[in-house]
């Protein structure tokens, strides 16, 4: 089991439901979130494109925040999820220094927080993660890439897609349609 | 062509600034341990050698400082962790594969080690003292018998100290400033350097501060070949590493690094300590203090602009 998730840039407008969505269902910190929009406008005047892309915790294969955690807080869970123990944590940031994309922070209770997928409040009682199931324009897939029938499988077979920075070697669960 | 980008409301306020998450506390450790790990390699070195007569202060004085030093370090440490009161994890693991783990691990070999050398030298600093129970002149004597052995094990675990401070940084690949292998024997040699530097400041024998002064002249060479080593491996790698050397390549690390570490803190007091082995009257602590404050300086420029340092997306 490998779980992924495909986020559409074409269809995602940047609306910030998702991370509201994943606030309340995570009680993240106010302040605090564990996923974000990011926009890229490319080009000169009047030639211009956006990209937005909903961002998360990338649950990579070879995740460089398990690898250098000293304490084995951060760890590979059910279906390859990247998930930290909470005390096990030190809160000594060698993850946070580690992620190239920035995906952790210190919580204020000071172990280190970030996406969790929802694996055990949501997706292991068979629902989508928060952020997928309140995407008002229906542009987060959500599965198991073992599964062929799984949504995320089955957009992945139709549409052509990239992850980011795919040369920093740590093989990311989160696709970007393009 | 792409010709601009603006990149928008990544919209986490609270969480940017968090990045840059390692403050003053970890490179004044890294600092701090280096110049114990260069201390104790030099104690170890002369007692295996059989020179601890011509070496008096490298190898009975000088490590007195290195328990302060390897505390304060590691309470600088402590302070750095936001979850504080599990730092008893880190010894309940062992993890070869995070540089942090086995360097925790190294640290709880090398901090007891630092204390028995001084408590076996303890008369050297006050003649007088007698330990007030029996056992306690057991273990003085079990560990004088076994001098040669603890030697050997302090010589390898200071090597890996000092290599370690380094290591810590070059396994981030997030950060392609600290990810070159480089940085491991470049920290090592700038421990050795200041720990030499500070045997010298101690030393009050003529003789030996040059035999210090000589090692530290080699020290500095092989480092400043390492420094410029780092820079060529960055400017042959790829984009981000490219950026990353801008960074000292007229970026803002730029006049800190090259004059203040290079300049100021290997290159002056290199030539200082050639004309003091030339026999020029050179006041003998101007080098020492200029190669201590250069190695403190260098471990903050490289904590502080790797975290400014990041992959492009």
């Amino acid at each position: 089991m490998r779980y992924a998730m495909a986020v559409d840039t074409k269809k995602c407008v940047g609306c910030s439901d998702c991370v509201v969505a994943c606030q309340t269902e995570n009680n993240v910190p106010i302040g605090y979130c564990r996923d974000w929009i990011v926009e890229v406008t490319d080009g000169t005047y009047p030639q211009l494109e956006i990209e937005i892309r909903s961002e998360r915790c990338n649950h990579c294969e070879n995740a460089p925040c398990v690898r250098c955690c000293p304490t084995g807080a951060s760890h590979y869970s059910d279906g390859g999820t990247v998930l930290v123990k909470k005390y096990h944590c030190i809160g000594c940031g060698a993850c946070i220094a580690s992620c190239p994309y920035d995906a952790r922070f210190p919580h204020p209770d000071g172990y280190v927080d970030k996406c969790t997928f929802c694996l055990d409040n949501r997706v292991k009682k068979g629902m989508d993660p928060a952020c997928v199931s309140v995407c008002p324009t229906k542009c987060m897939y959500f599965g198991d890439l073992d599964d062929p029938r799984s949504p995320v499988s089955q957009i992945l077979k139709k549409r052509k897609y990239k992850t980011l920075i795919p040369e920093a070697g740590t093989k990311p669960h989160l696709y970007f349609l393009i | 062509m792409r010709e601009e980008i603006i990149t928008s409301g990544r919209m986490n306020p609270m969480i940017d600034p968090q990045l840059h998450i390692w403050h003053w506390h970890i490179p004044l450790y890294l600092f701090l341990g280096g110049l114990a790990a260069g201390i104790l390699f030099f104690a170890a070195l002369y007692t295996i050698l059989g020179k601890e007569k011509e070496n008096p202060t490298a190898v009975k004085i000088a490590p007195f400082i290195t328990p302060i030093l390897l505390v304060v370090g590691l309470f600088a440490l402590f302070l750095d962790l936001n979850h504080q009161a599990y730092f008893w994890r880190l010894y309940t693991t062992i993890r070869l594969e995070s540089p942090m783990s086995w360097g925790a691990w190294t640290l709880m070999v090398v901090t007891p080690i630092s204390f028995i050398w001084c408590a076996l030298n303890i008369k050297e600093i006050f003649p007088r003292w007698e330990w007030k129970f029996k056992f306690l002149y057991d273990l003085d004597a079990f560990f004088r018998k076994h001098l040669i052995t603890m030697s050997w094990i302090l010589l390898i675990f200071s090597l890996i100290l000092g290599m370690y401070t380094g290591i810590l940084f070059s396994a981030f690949n997030a950060r392609p400033l600290w990810n070159t292998s480089i940085l491991g024997p470049l920290f090592l040699t700038s421990g050795l350097s200041t720990g030499a530097a500070a045997i010298i400041l101690m030393s009050k024998s003529h003789e030996e501060r040059l035999r210090f002064a000589r090692i530290d002249i080699m020290l500095i060479g092989i480092e400043m070949f390492l420094i410029v080593h780092m820079f060529m491996g960055f400017l042959a790698s790829t984009q981000v590493h490219i950026e990353a050397a801008g960074l000292f390549l007229g970026g803002p690390y730029t006049t800190p690094f090259w004059l203040f570490v290079f300049t100021l803190g290997l290159a002056f007091p290199a030539i200082l300590e050639v004309l003091e082995l030339r026999k020029f009257k050179v006041p003998y602590m101007i080098a020492p203090m200029l190669v201590l404050m250069g190695g403190l300086l260098f471990r903050f420029i490289i904590a502080y602009a790797g975290q400014a340092s990041r992959w492009l997306y």
